[in-house]
């Protein structure tokens, strides 16, 4: 099994790990995604239909309404909020949005993620110390 | 980050427990950035009430202190809020106390609206109630470093009016609302708010309805960076410059753009980029228009409408005033139901010009404070809307499941009299 280690810069601190899932699009938080379920509902985004819930959500970065983070802070109440975050594209809506889904964060990656990290891959995401560390998934 | 003495007073708790909240999720929120300090403010823009559906029944649970201390600053702990320190306004609504009843509102709902609009003013935050403040008095200055969250309403003062603004969200709007301090990042300091990408018009722009499908196009090539527009023939005016900054921010994130020779950081195309050369260079002629529209138009198929509803972003007193001259002595058709939305200081104003009656008399409703996305509010069974807005286009079906017409406000009104949509790719 192939483990990779990708290190970058602390957004939200703390360490979590689990399953990714990746997409190379933006995602747009009011009016992209359902909070109460942590799915995806932008129309035409790749993801519509997928929850990020209990996932490892390794994406682009925000796009959209400034409602970006009070949607990601109500998934977290609701129990449906991304485990960590792992993003190229630093804007004051995915820092917000990140620092209130106290979800452990990582940018500034010394690889990109996008092309490193795919759906299904083991992803331990720490915080504090900016590392990112893929299991690929078998096969 | 570098804290002033009065700032790290504040984070000390030396002037009090929710003040001490604000600082702490500033200071989380500008590291995650990246910034290296703060700046003051006086201008805020934001949203504290809790008026959609999950923040009513938390605020109906847990007392609107514990809203404001758990959705604007981030606070598990419910701290007692003092009045704000800056001015500061409120973003619009989920629902329009007045016409309550048609849009599917219970009673008690409105009155943990009305619970939440007394607790606003107690704060001495300002009812503006619309995601356009700039069109009913709150008109930041060029240079200003404000804290306002709406996406349309953060690209139309940083590109229009030359003021400076991150697109902030509902918590860190909170914070400095109590403080007056916001990271200094992103469109704040000079170098970020050169244009990035050049977009050359080979089309002419003119309708309302263009500015819209161009915004759409600019935010889908230029994403989240500093689109320069060259080649504008019509000088575009507020209801356009609104229209298509929403789009632009919808489809991409701009926060920020110049139109060469017209908006006022951009003198010229030279001056627009500054030391910067564009990153990317598109056109956008005949097929880009038509791809945007296409785009727009995705979720719409049967041509039998049963809502038009118009107002986003919220109307401005001449927009009402066109949709009066296409409506006029017409009536809306009675399978369709038509809601125009617009600022209360713009609907006080329409009721004295004599605009809501026309409307009225027509079987529409004009209506204030909210909007079908953010209000989820729709007349009972619809299933087919219809719009002149390419950001309700692009929000209202992914938020309300129906399919969504977009076109000129004339094929809207026409859509509104006839019960069909008529309009198409012109």
């Amino acid at each position: 099994m192939t483990t990779i280690v990708l290190r970058g810069r602390k957004v939200v601190g703390g360490v979590a790990e689990g399953e990714a899932l990746v997409t190379k699009e933006r995602i747009s938080g009011w009016g992209g995604i359902d909070p109460r379920t942590g799915t995806v509902i932008e129309t035409r985004h790749e993801l519509k239909g997928k929850s990020f819930s209990g996932k490892v959500l390794v994406f682009p970065g925000a796009k959209g309404s400034s409602g970006w983070s009070s949607q990601f802070h109500v998934a977290r109440l609701a129990g449906a909020a991304p485990l960590a975050m792992v993003f190229n594209e630093m804007t004051t809506k995915i820092a917000l949005g990140a620092v209130v889904t106290h979800a452990p964060s990582v940018t500034d990656l010394d690889q990109d993620p996008l092309e490193v990290i795919a759906t299904g891959d083991w992803v331990r995401v720490d915080g504090d110390n900016g590392v990112v560390e893929v299991t690929k998934k078998a096969g | 980050m570098k804290l002033s003495a009065h700032e790290q007073a504040m984070l000390d708790g030396r002037e009090g427990r929710a003040k001490q909240k604000a600082m702490d999720l500033l200071v989380r929120y500008g590291e995650a950035l990246g910034a290296e300090r703060l700046v003051d403010t006086n201008n805020v823009c934001g949203t504290v009430g809790a008026s959609t559906p999950f923040l009513r029944e938390y605020g109906a649970r847990h007392g609107m202190d514990a809203v404001f201390s758990e959705f604007s600053l981030d606070s598990a702990e419910v701290v007692e809020i003092p009045r704000v320190s800056v001015y500061s306004s409120h973003l619009q609504q989920g629902l329009d106390p007045e016409h309550a009843a048609l849009q599917g509102i219970p009673p008690e709902v409105v009155k943990v609206y009305r619970q939440g609009e007394a607790y606003t003013a107690k704060l001495g935050v300002q009812p503006l109630n619309t995601c356009a403040p700039y069109t009913v008095g709150n008109v930041p200055r060029k240079g200003e470093h404000c804290a306002w969250m709406e996406s349309s309403a953060v690209i139309y003062i940083n590109s229009v009016l030359g003021a400076r603004t991150n697109a902030e969200g509902r918590e860190s709007a909170g914070a400095a609302m109590l403080t007056g301090k916001i990271p200094y990042w992103g469109y704040h300091l000079d170098a970020n708010r050169l244009g990035t990408h050049l977009v050359e018009l080979e089309v002419d722009v003119e309708s309302t309805a263009d500015w819209g499908l161009l915004g759409y196009y600019v935010g889908e090539m230029a994403q989240d960076r500093v689109p320069v527009l060259a080649g504008v023939r019509h000088v575009p005016d507020l209801a356009r410059l609104k229209h298509f900054g929403a789009a632009a921010a919808s489809s991409g994130g701009v926060e920020m753009y110049h139109l060469a020779g017209i908006t006022p950081e951009a003198a010229t195309l030279e001056a627009a980029f500054g030391r910067n050369r564009p990153l990317e260079r598109f056109r956008f002629g005949r097929a880009e228009r038509k791809r945007a529209y296409d785009q727009v138009n995705s979720t719409a198929r049967d041509s039998q409408v049963d809502f038009i509803m118009l107002g986003c972003p919220h109307y401005t007193l001449e927009q009402i005033g066109e949709t009066c001259r296409l409506l006029e002595g017409k009536r809306v058709h009675e399978n369709t139901s038509l809601w125009i939305f617009t600022p209360r200081a713009t609907k006080q104003l329409a009721d004295q010009k004599g605009y809501t009656k026309i409307i009225t008399d027509a079987g529409g409703y004009l209506m204030s404070d909210t909007c079908s996305a953010l209000g989820r509010v729709l007349p009972k069974g619809t299933k087919v809307a219809a719009v002149d807005s390419a950001k309700q286009a692009h929000y209202l079906p992914a938020i309300m499941g129906v399919q969504c017409w977009f076109g000129s406000t004339a094929d809207c009104i026409d859509a509104a009299v006839t019960g069909r949509w008529s309009g198409g790719f012109k």
